[in-house]
């Protein structure tokens, strides 16, 4: 059970939490949804690759899995891929800037202030732009707030893999920001 | 030197939010609701918060910018100097310390946060949705503090700086000035 009562226990996540929270649930929502899904020259799938690396680190089993799934999405990968991203890219082929901004966003998670000079030269060396890095530590950045808000209330989440299939998919062709409430 | 290229008027977060406008928009929109929205916690109260992340990220221009603007809806200085060395003796109700104590675990992790930090905030008299944002306003400056130091935006070293800024939270909250900041870069030296 989560650390304050939701109006909708069964919400796993951060979906219980926007319940409870509308007004924060939208700039949330549209936040996520610009990071990950807005104009960039990153792929959505590098991004949200990020976006379950960082919350792999920050060791929140919830935003790790949702995203991880949605990553596979866009990247039409085997769900099964997903435990890949925990052991550093082994499967997942991922190009040399990717590898290079995720080591970016792993100095984030950590505290901004290990983010080297010599780590954005060796993104730069493989081709990686300024709006690149800036997404980079942005969207490592507000993983460790989103990480943070769903294991700070002492949310749920489902454990299997499976589980968050549909989300990920959701998450991925659908987006962030809902349509209904937005109306578009 | 910033990790980017960034605007030489706008140090810290300032320029960060209007290098990415798009992504600056909904986090302006959030911490302008968390810390100025109406709520049973003061905007100075919510500063406090703020600023004991910041403190504990050890995110200079953060910790310097909300400190001032704590100062200035309190109407004191000691309250922020207090509270960065010892939550239990700072001037405030029980029932901020119990929520200021739930915010420095956040800083931790989100996993930090116990039981029994909770129930302390609780028997205190701490309501869910204050619980909620004092969670999620620890949770909103870990962004904003690896956001500022992970892109190695630069603090400026004169405390007038950061009473202006201060002033100016006050004064403006958290949305985008109607137009813009240019303005400031008069006092930029040549």
């Amino acid at each position: 059970m989560a650390h304050i009562s939701l109006p909708d226990e069964s919400l796993p996540g951060i979906v219980g939490l926007f319940n409870f929270r509308p007004e924060t649930a939208e700039p949330l929502r549209l936040l996520a949804d610009t990071l990950l899904r807005g104009e960039s020259t990153l792929t959505s799938g590098e991004r949200e690759l990020i976006a379950a690396y960082v919350s792999h680190l920050n060791n929140c089993h919830f935003c790790h899995t949702s995203h991880a799934a949605a990553a596979m999405a866009h990247l039409e990968c085997d769900l099964s891929l997903i435990d890949d991203i925990k052991q550093d890219f082994k499967k997942i082929e991922i190009t040399p800037k990717l590898r290079a901004l995720l080591n970016i966003a792993a100095k984030v998670q950590k505290s901004g202030k290990d983010v080297r000079n010599e780590d954005v030269e060796a993104a730069r060396a493989e081709g990686a732009t300024d709006h690149e890095i800036h997404h980079s530590v942005l969207i490592a950045a507000a993983f460790s707030m989103f990480n943070r808000y769903v294991d700070g209330l002492g949310t749920w989440a489902p454990q299997e893999n499976e589980a968050y299939r549909e989300m990920g998919q959701r998450m991925a062709f659908q987006g962030y920001v809902r349509r209904d409430v937005v109306g578009s | 030197m910033p990790h980017i290229p960034l605007p030489a008027h706008l140090p810290g977060i300032t320029g960060l939010l209007e290098y990415s406008k798009e992504t600056a928009q909904p986090i302006r929109v959030l911490t302008q609701f968390l810390l100025r929205g109406e709520s049973t916690l003061t905007p100075g109260e919510r500063e406090l918060i703020a600023t004991i992340v910041s403190h504990q990220n050890e995110c200079r221009f953060c910790t310097a910018a909300h400190t001032a603007a704590a100062d200035l809806l309190i109407g004191n200085t000691e309250t922020c100097e207090m509270m960065k060395q010892d939550v239990d003796t700072t001037p405030v109700s029980d029932k901020m310390k119990t929520l200021l104590k739930i915010a420095k675990q956040v800083q931790i992790s989100g996993k930090a946060v116990s039981k029994e930090h909770i129930a302390a905030a609780k028997a205190n008299g701490a309501t869910d949705l204050e619980i909620h944002d004092t969670v999620l306003i620890a949770a909103l400056f870990c962004l904003y503090n690896r956001y500022v130091d992970g892109m190695a935006t630069v603090a400026p070293s004169e405390p007038q700086f950061y009473h202006g800024l201060g002033q100016r939270l006050v004064d403006n909250g958290y949305n985008r000035l109607p137009n813009g900041y240019d303005h400031l870069k008069q006092n930029q030296p040549s």
